[in-house]
């Protein structure tokens, strides 16, 4: 299994670590509720190393990523930060990505652990007629996310960047603990928090997360493992790849037309999506509750009419606002707020409700 | 906590028996594998079930586990209780956290079962692996 520079930290810290996607990395420390809801009212300490960082650096950098990526990325000026996502000529996910603009003719994408070689590849293949340096720096970086509504807090204990003047979606070249970082106001959670990105050793590493963690402990913010990760990011109706989102649903039908720029120029999926979009589309990602108890998993079956048409793509307990809470694509007639249907658990089938989305959403 | 009284079996139930009737619920190590639990779908009284039978599901914030009949009989009562207070079977798995009673139809079945010194024997070999 791959190691993160992090995981003499979790180990430390006694996080139950488990295999995920060939990654040892802690599936959780304390409890996912615990955790969970420490996010949400003080903050949480995450190893996401795994994740992926491709640079493109080069006088086309920009007209690569516009012709690869379904945002506007031109709207990118240094220092902020865009959420966007790579697409199949059919207009559907080959992943969703962070798109940073390091400065003019470079920037960086962060993209999901299991995608990194498969992003990488058709990158370089569908990009290959642009003046640029496309490279894979992934295994050189340490990326540790601090979220919550003391994140801040924490971390300005340990840089001498205001990184309060920080706004969402953007970030800063400064230093954490004196290893120079990229530090951004990113996450997946659903709170307000930090991203923070560095090159060390192992040991460095190690010590800046057992560091926040042993600060972090005296203002309620605990280590969190990927268990948390899941519930925090599904409550705030984030889509996970793989699971909500794939190469089997374009990015109209995911609910996600906000980073889908159609007036930008060419790039990979336009055409299919702009005759999508004056289509119409036919099924689209929904939130829903669970009106019995019971809890909707990924895989199990959705029964909008009699028939199955779909599977809960994500669902799961929600630890803050106890409920039970999952994602679906419906038929676009059962879409609308306050329909009801049935989802298969086990033998039973069981009413649930479409309700507005994001199910959490910060004050 | 004495388990002295109390009998295991390699999915990680506990059973403790009184003539017949036999209480079952999971064991420490099984609620703590299993993380929080949210809901527990237990059987039905006068449900008949066979050793064997998956008979209750556990759901944990994390996954679903099946619960299998450790002996046969009929259900005589479930622990009403985890409807509402479903962490009670990791806060106390051995005692309020239980959760559901057999009649038992064939108490020799209770000889396949194992007892606490084997039980963590069985722990160890797992924690080695």
């Amino acid at each position: 299994m791959k190691k993160t520079k992090l995981n003499k930290a979790h180990h430390f810290l006694k996080g139950k670590m488990i295999d995920f996607l060939g990654w040892e990395l802690p599936v959780q420390f304390s409890g996912i509720n615990e955790e969970h809801n420490a996010v949400r009212t003080a903050g949480g300490l995450f190893d996401v190393s795994h994740m992926g960082e491709i640079f493109f650096r080069g006088g086309q950098a920009l007209d690569a990523i516009q012709f690869l990526t379904s945002n506007n990325a031109a709207k990118l000026v240094p220092g902020k930060t865009q959420y966007s996502a790579l697409l199949t000529e059919k207009g559907c996910f080959i992943d969703d990505l962070l798109v940073y603009m390091m400065a003019d003719n470079q920037y960086m994408l962060v993209v999901n652990a299991a995608n990194i070689e498969k992003d990488f590849n058709w990158m370089k293949s569908k990009a290959s007629h642009f003046k640029v340096e496309i490279k894979n720096e992934s295994d050189a970086y340490t990326q540790i996310a601090i979220q919550g509504p003391r994140a801040g807090k924490l971390l300005t204990q340990f840089t001498d960047n205001d990184i309060s003047t920080i706004n969402y979606y953007h970030f800063c070249s400064g230093r954490v603990l004196g290893i120079d970082a990229i530090i951004s106001r990113t996450g997946y959670t659903g709170e307000d928090g930090f991203e923070v990105y560095f090159k060390s050793t192992d040991d460095q590493a190690a010590d800046v997360f057992l560091q926040l963690a042993e600060q972090g402990g005296k203002m309620d913010i605990l280590p969190a493992g990927l268990g948390a990760r899941d519930t925090l990011r599904l409550e705030a109706k984030m889509a996970l790849y793989g699971n909500d989102i794939d190469d089997s649903h374009t990015v109209l039908e995911a609910d996600l037309s906000w980073i889908l720029k159609l007036k930008k120029g060419e790039f990979i999926g336009k055409p299919a999506l702009q005759a999508q979009k004056e289509k119409g589309i036919t099924r689209k990602l929904i939130g829903c509750e669970l009106i019995e108890k019971g809890i909707a998993r990924h895989g199990y079956p959705v029964y909008p009419g009699e028939g199955k048409t779909s599977v809960v793509t994500s669902g799961t307990f929600a630890p803050y606002l106890k409920k039970s809470i999952g994602l679906t694509y419906l038929p676009i007639e059962f879409s609308p707020i306050g329909t009801e249907f049935k989802v298969g658990i086990r033998n039973r089938k069981v009413n649930a409700r479409v309700v507005e989305t994001p199910f959490y959403k910060r004050k | 906590m004495n388990l002295k009284d109390f009998k295991f079996t390699e999915d990680h139930e506990w059973v403790k028996c009184e003539g017949d009737m036999s209480t079952i619920g999971i064991t420490d190590y099984a609620q703590k594998e299993l993380g929080d639990v949210v809901y527990v779908e237990l059987p039905t009284p006068g449900d008949a079930i066979k050793k064997g039978d998956a008979c209750s599901n556990i759901e944990s914030v994390k996954a679903v586990s099946d619960i299998y009949a450790p002996v046969s009989g009929e259900i005589t009562e479930v622990n009403n209780r985890l409807d509402d207070q479903p962490e009670k079977v990791n806060e106390d798995p051995y005692g309020e956290g239980w959760l559901f009673k057999i009649k038992m139809n064939n108490q020799d079945e209770i000889k396949a079962l194992i007892d606490e010194e084997k039980y963590n024997d069985y722990l160890k070999g797992i924690s080695e692996e």
